[in-house]
């Protein structure tokens, strides 16, 4: 029968089937630490449920030695709350991306989101459609040129962690698909939260849109280009004489360069905090983009409120307690009846 | 005060109309509820409108309610009522043409001024000329309803809000039923004066009708012969709400109910949701489509699933049901069908959608289809699908529609230990476990749920290999699977009765109906057989897989006539599947049947020389 959890390690959560992703698709090592972190995390196979949409992505699922649904276009976060709702003692995990989650099934994410279902939703960001062959996604730039938009794209991108956090998102991070301790710890922060955690994960597509992250994966570009996030820590990032911190004037983030060695106290440099109860300053952090900005990466919010699978729980019990189990004759036979002898 | 006559009849159609505002809805809720109290059978026919609201007094605020009830079997709400209850000149307007000749109409005369008659488009009143064809009772019935309430402290806006009670008790005298029934609600439902006022108005307008002479007779409609055994009132959608509590009861499982509001399907989501403390739980999802994923969902979790939804909805959540199939999961999909297409007519009857059902799918999507043919039917329809999804491990759609939905019969309370219990298969066991390995006899695969360890697998849209349910683009894998699906559903058929036909065994015309269409067709044969004429009749349940012996039944008719509220949908797949000349006789004014309109047809299919 099964393993104790303690004792299980990645390859009880690999399934037999050949992975089928373009070599150095970045999905490659978001699956290696998912299933390096089941384990670490003491999940057991017959608890996790992997569900995802379709695209690149979603065939994550059948990589994974749990349960899986490999479902519809952006239905995805539908299907999970089903599963979630209809069995709490499951981790349900969501797999998507930036064409499944944010176009085609913008409005169910939006919905999961608000609803605070206790899942996990991975948002693979490449700002492309990979697996139709390269068409422009949400999240592309203006001015991308695709087959789709040879004149180049005229709409205008949206960042998914604002999304997340217009929806009123309970936990919202980024990670980068190269950064395998990052993304553990990211991954690892969600599964602990309870609520909806939704995480973007910078994804890189070789085939279609190579190098779309280039400056937040190259490992010496990242440390001017990203913003390491730690609760309680100053938001300052930057490599020797080059450092620079954000203040928060009014909800609007600024750079303040600090290459001259200034205090950080004195800058008045915000200090980051994950449990603002109002999203707005996770709001401001979310807004910070390239170039202008170095690029916010780890737990922008985490805040505890109920969930819905918790509180649809709660539901039923105050209804069986007020009203006690329910009786099928009883109910027939409700209101007025009368008998024919 | 001359004598007052009581008259003895086998069976009346009254109809109640009035604006959307005056309470017709309740007024001919609680005449149904006493009436049945009192034995009679009976058939109703709520008539509203698509606005919450229109302008009062408008044609378009026109809401009505029509009951037939009789002391013999009841199938129709009547082709043409024989007493019109009509609020105000809108009400009159719109349903006059239907009165019987020589039929009473009740009028409210004091709404039969100026502006209301200009609001109703009437240049000037229509009520003299009436007399000459109907027997036309006028009522000052806002003046007597204030009169009665004087002594109530509210307003005059709310005493007059009163008046469909004093109506209801003129009504009560008239039909010789017991006001203790309706008081008993009024008390229940309301509280303080408006309670008061209320009771008060029924209580006048029932002593109003035992001494007025402009009402001179009062009937009596005796007992029907009804089976024994207890009985209740029941709308459509009530029968599917209680069929799925049921189905978790006999099935000892969870249910889960994705839905999303919409005419006129949303009232089963209300019920349903009442009803936590049976466990079930309850989703009003973000669109229709999320209320149909959320249900797989819930399903491939191991809860008895089902949503529940109208034409428009159905289209939309068409590729999450194709979805179901692929992934062979259980899944109950519930479609009161309505008045289209598009927007279409939503509160109106329509059978526009069997097409849809059987085919709506991208590739070939077998799945079963249902169909319920009164509104107590429901409750044993819906519980044969949730039977059919778990035992074949497929998606079943059941068809109504708003006729059925909102209409109400007296039902039969089943016996619980009547109903089956049905033992959903033990998860397998997980020594060689295949997701996709099929049970022999039914061709089901297994029922493994998350959280059963041993069993874990992956499931989704893509091809799907026989046995190990792996993605697989093998050619011959792939037709075979195809076959596979198809023969699982085509097997249901071992569970379906013989279907029976009424009347000859052959002959020269058969009818054939399905869904809302029974009681007129029922009506209509019922009366032709009396008059001497060969003529027989089938009503299918089952449109997916058909019943085995439906093609031997066809072939031994000369005539098919097959009536339907669309352009014809059934005939088109009779002469398919069976090369027979299955004719359309369609409707599609978002009205049913009338008995009088299938009867006609009979006679001109039985005497072609009346055709020259």
């Amino acid at each position: 029968m099964a393993t104790p959890a303690a004792q299980l390690t990645r390859k009880d959560f690999t399934s037999n089937q050949t992975v089928r992703w373009c070599p150095g698709c970045g999905d490659y090592s978001i699956l290696a630490n998912i299933q390096r972190i089941m384990p670490e995390l003491g999940m057991s196979p017959e608890k996790v449920v992997f569900v995802s949409g379709i695209g690149c992505s979603s065939r994550f699922p059948y990589y994974m030695d749990t349960y899986g649904f490999h479902t519809i276009h952006g239905r995805a976060p539908a299907f999970a709350t089903g599963i979630k709702a209809s069995n709490p003692d499951l981790s349900v995990w969501v797999v998507t991306g930036d064409g499944d989650g944010l176009a085609i099934g913008g409005n169910h994410l939006l919905h999961i989101i608000r609803r605070n279902v206790d899942v996990n939703i991975l948002l693979f960001n490449n700002r492309v459609y990979g697996l139709t062959k390269g068409q422009y996604s949400p999240t592309s730039r203006i001015g991308m040129k695709t087959k789709s938009t040879p004149l180049g794209s005229i709409d205008h991108p949206i960042d998914p962690l604002s999304f997340a956090l217009g929806a009123a998102a309970t936990f919202v991070a980024r990670t980068v698909d190269v950064d395998a301790e990052h993304m553990r710890y990211v991954f690892r922060r969600a599964q602990e939260h309870r609520g909806t955690s939704f995480i973007e994960i910078l994804q890189n597509c070789p085939v279609f849109n190579d190098e779309e992250w280039d400056e937040l994966e190259d490992k010496k570009q990242r440390i001017d280009a990203g913003l390491r996030l730690q609760h309680g820590q100053p938001l300052v990032t930057g490599s020797e004489g080059r450092r620079r911190g954000i203040r928060i004037d009014s909800g609007v983030p600024a750079v303040i360069d600090l290459g001259d060695g200034s205090d950080i106290s004195t800058a008045d440099i915000a200090v980051h905090n994950e449990h603002h109860h109002s999203p707005a300053y996770a709001f401001a952090l979310a807004s910070m983009a390239r170039p202008n900005f170095p690029l916010p990466l780890g737990v922008f919010r985490a805040v505890e409120s109920p969930t819905y699978d918790g509180m649809l729980e709660q539901q039923m019990e105050q209804a069986m307690e007020l009203r006690g189990a329910g009786n099928l004759r009883n109910l027939l036979h409700t209101g007025e009846t009368w008998t024919v002898k | 005060m001359a004598e007052k006559q009581l008259v003895e009849l086998e069976e009346v159609a009254i109809r109640f109309t009035g604006d959307s505002g005056d309470g017709m809805q309740v007024t001919g809720g609680k005449f149904s509820e006493s009436t049945m109290l009192a034995g009679n059978d009976l058939s109703t026919l709520p008539d509203y409108p698509a606005e919450i609201r229109a302008p009062a007094g408008t044609l378009a605020g026109v809401s009505g309610f029509q009951i037939h009830f009789a002391s013999r079997n009841v199938h129709t709400p009547a082709d043409q009522p024989d007493v019109l209850v009509a609020f105000n000149p809108a009400a009159l307007k719109t349903n006059i043409a239907d009165l019987r000749p020589g039929g009473t109409l009740i009028v409210n005369q004091d709404a039969f001024k100026k502006r209301a008659l200009a609001r109703a488009e009437y240049e000037e009143n229509p009520l003299p000329e009436l007399h000459d064809r109907f027997n036309v009772v006028e009522l000052p019935l806002t003046q007597l309803n204030r009169k009665a309430l004087e002594d109530i402290d509210l307003g005059s806006r709310d005493i007059d809000r009163c008046k469909n009670f004093f109506v209801l008790g003129i009504m009560y005298w008239m039909y010789s039923r017991d006001l203790e029934p309706t008081q008993r609600w009024l008390r229940g439902r309301f509280r303080g004066e408006v309670r008061e006022a209320n009771l008060l108005a029924l209580e006048a307008g029932h002593a109003y009708g035992e001494t007025t002479e402009l009402l001179p007779s009062s009937y009596q409609v005796p007992a029907a012969k009804i089976p024994p055994g207890t009985y209740r009132n029941i709308t459509g959608n009530t029968a599917f709400a209680w069929g799925i509590v049921a189905a978790g009861v006999q099935m000892d499982r969870q249910v889960f109910l994705g839905a999303y509001p919409i005419t006129p399907a949303s009232d089963i989501l209300h019920e349903v949701a009442r009803y936590g403390h049976f466990g079930i739980k309850t989703m009003q999802a973000e669109d229709e489509i999320a209320a149909c994923s959320a249900a797989i969902g819930a399903a491939f979790a191991g809860s008895l699933a089902v949503t529940c939804t109208s034409g428009p909805g159905l289209a939309l959540k068409q590729e999450a049901i194709n979805l179901a199939v692929m992934a062979e999961l259980p899944l109950v999909i519930v479609d009161i069908q309505r008045g289209g297409p598009s927007t279409g007519m939503p509160t109106k009857v329509e059978q526009g959608d069997l097409p849809m059902a059987l085919y709506g799918r991208n590739s070939d999507s077998p799945m079963p289809v249902i169909a319920a043919s009164s509104p107590g039917d429901c409750f044993h329809t819906i519980f044969e699908a949730f039977r059919w999804a778990v035992k074949y491990m497929t998606p079943v759609i059941v068809l109504s529609d708003s006729y059925l939905a909102n209409g109400t019969e007296p039902w039969l309370i089943p016996d619980i230990e009547s109903l089956p219990r049905v033992s959903i298969p033990p998860p397998p066991e997980p020594e060689n476990f295949q997701p996709y390995r099929r049970d022999a006899k039914t061709l089901a695969r297994p029922w493994a749920v998350p959280g059963t360890p041993g069993l874990e697998h992956r499931i989704g849209g893509l091809s799907t290999e026989e046995n190990t349910g792996n993605v697989s683009y093998d050619p011959d894998n792939n037709e075979r699977m195809m076959h596979l699906r198809d023969q699982k559903v085509a097997g249901i058929v071992a569970d379906i009765p013989p279907l029976e036909v009424v009347g000859n065994e052959q002959g020269e015309l058969l009818i054939v109906g399905w869904g809302s269409t029974r009681g007129a067709i029922t009506s209509a044969v019922e009366a032709a057989r009396a008059d001497g004429l060969d003529v027989s009749r089938v009503h299918l349940r089952h449109i997916n897989p058909f019943p085995a012996n439906l093609g031997e039944i066809l072939g031994n008719f000369r005539h098919i006539l097959v009536p339907e509220i669309n352009l014809g949908h059934l005939p088109r797949l009779l002469r398919a599947e069976f090369l027979v000349p299955a004719e359309v006789m369609s409707k599609t004014q978002g009205k049913p049947f009338k008995v009088g309109e299938i009867r006609q047809r009979i006679d001109e299919i039985l005497s072609p020389e009346d055709d020259s």
